[in-house]
């Protein structure tokens, strides 16, 4: 069931998330200094698409869904920790 | 001048691709091709960035037809794409999504649904000597290395590569998860259609759920043409796997352990296949069956000081191969690991004196080197680490200009800022130091 999350329940999200990346990825930083809206690509953290199907496998464990390219922006959800959040909130099953 | 068919094992109606839309026929395929060949500029070069392999296809045939050859380099990075404008004056690029192409100019993938099949009266034919692509390697000390294939060595690669995979009796429904453009996709996706009498399915599935579906949307026999990493990723998902065939990953080696549990949760044997850009697919095994190797229809080795050499068939010219090989009386070898300090990241190779060349060379490096940890299982890829002497620069800065000149596969993680190097008193750095340093590092975590 697909629902549009509240700004306060990405927000409330984040971090959970984001200490999911840091975890996935063994990155060299604490959970917290993920600016919640940079490019995860590029600029940003600099993620490629290895890292991405990492994520993607500990997402589906924890929240209980598959992420799909063929219905979905992949470049809008990978775009920032905001935008990854919100795509989990509003597609996860647990 | 011989001429070789661009499509053989296949009739004019028969399904050569599948869409979304449905199964495609040659004939639609060879419609579209040529619509899109009167589209394209002027020009002996085609860069085909492309995702979808459908349209790859398309664009490739559509560059033979247009007397092009299709450029096809190890990165899309934003030197590389400058590079090639430089040293390949007039080429252009075709791409089906947001790419941006710096000062090369571009032609975004058409709607071709207006092209008439029924137009269509034969397949064409191409000199077997044309050379129709250039695949690039990374060489080890600064340019890309160019590897000009022709038609009919290309041809003759498909017709081995099919041969061994039992194609040629079984003609099968490939779903691929590997880059068309890159030897591996090129030859075991692409070209297996054009030769093996198979057939491909137009995505390149991404996500475990993507293959799965793009699996079920075929019928069977099917052919999963995979990487280690994919493959290990689509095992872990524990998602139920429609009946598979047959699976055939390349790129690195896959462990026996992956293999059997691939086997056990599709049911068909998992087949690796052995190869290079430079030289094309030399050998295959089923990875269960242990560690031996064994050569494609015509191929031959042979060995000079260290050194062994891939030659015959449809290896062009005499190949130096990047890897140390213990070869067995009856023809078969076993790899024994990587000459110098070649690497391979998820496919992608350089070398490590490549990498330390190129962030040696941004201004405010003072010293530096990379450094590949000892590999710990397949199920995870090993990322480089990088020892940097850079007093003026932040790290942020340096992954900035580093990112400008690197493949993301290669970008440092974690990028180590030091006051020196562990440089002996020959100014060399012994790899145990690095190993050291590494290690150092990981306690403290």
């Amino acid at each position: 069931m697909t629902t549009t999350p509240t700004p306060e329940t990405v927000a409330a999200l984040l971090p959970e998330v984001a200490e999911l990346i840091v975890a996935a990825l063994n990155l060299e930083m604490s959970p917290g200094e993920i600016d919640a809206d940079a490019p995860l690509f590029g600029d940003g953290l600099g993620l490629d698409s290895i890292d991405v199907l990492e994520i993607s496998l500990v997402v589906s464990k924890r929240y209980g869904f598959q992420l799909r390219s063929d219905n979905e922006d992949n470049v809008r959800i990978f775009s920032s920790l905001r935008a990854l959040t919100a795509h989990i909130a509003s597609q996860r099953s647990q | 001048m011989k001429h070789l068919p661009l499509i053989s094992r296949h009739g004019l109606d028969d399904t050569l691709a599948w869409r979304h839309d449905g199964p495609v026929s040659v004939r639609r395929f060879l419609a579209e091709a040529a619509a899109l060949a009167a589209r394209l500029p002027d020009g002996d070069w085609l860069l085909n960035l492309c995702t979808d392999r459908y349209r790859f296809a398309v664009g490739f045939v559509a560059g033979l037809l247009a007397g092009k050859t299709s450029l096809q380099p190890a990165s899309q990075s934003a030197e590389t794409l400058a590079r090639i404008d430089t040293a390949y004056p007039g080429c252009c690029c075709l791409r089906d999504g947001a790419f941006a192409t710096g000062t090369l100019p571009c032609v975004d993938y058409p709607d071709l649904s207006a092209a008439s099949p029924e137009t269509v009266a034969e397949i064409p034919e191409i000199a077997a000597e044309r050379v129709v692509a250039i695949l690039f390697t990374s060489g080890s000390t600064g340019l890309p290395q160019a590897h000009c294939k022709t038609w009919g060595k290309l041809v003759a690669n498909a017709l081995a590569g099919a041969s061994t995979l039992g194609l040629l009796e079984t003609p099968m429904n490939i779903v691929g998860t590997v880059p068309a453009q890159h030897s591996f996709g090129f030859e075991s996706t692409f070209l297996l259609a054009l030769h093996g009498g198979c057939s491909f399915w137009a995505g390149k599935p991404f996500y475990p759920q993507d293959i799965v579906n793009a699996l079920a949307a075929l019928p069977r026999p099917r052919l999963l043409v995979t990487t280690p990493f994919h493959l290990s990723t689509l095992l872990a998902a524990e998602l139920p796997l429609p009946p598979v065939d047959l699976l055939l990953s390349a790129t690195a080696p896959l462990s026996a352990e992956l293999a059997g549990r691939a086997e056990a949760a599709c049911g068909a044997p998992v087949r690796e296949i052995y190869g290079s850009t430079e030289s094309g697919q030399l050998a295959s095994r089923r990875t269960v069956d242990g560690a031996r190797w064994h050569l494609l229809p015509g191929v031959d080795l042979s060995q000079d000081g260290d050194v062994i050499y891939a030659e015959n068939g449809h290896v062009e010219g005499r190949i130096a191969l990047g890897d140390r090989i213990e070869r067995h009386a009856d023809g078969s070898f076993t790899l024994l690991g990587r000459h110098s300090d070649l690497i391979n990241i998820a496919g992608k190779r350089t070398s490590l004196a490549w990498l330390d060349h190129q962030i040696a060379s941004i201004d405010g490096v003072v010293d530096a080197a990379f450094f590949l940890p000892d590999e710990a299982d397949d199920t995870a890829i090993t990322r480089l680490t990088a020892f940097v002497v850079a007093p003026t620069l932040s790290p942020t800065r340096l992954l900035a200009a580093l990112r400008q000149r690197l493949d993301p596969i290669f970008l440092p993680r974690p990028l180590v800022m030091l006051e020196s190097l562990p440089r002996n008193t020959t100014g060399k750095l012994p790899r145990q130091a690095l190993q050291a340093l590494y290690e150092g590092r990981r306690k403290n975590d």
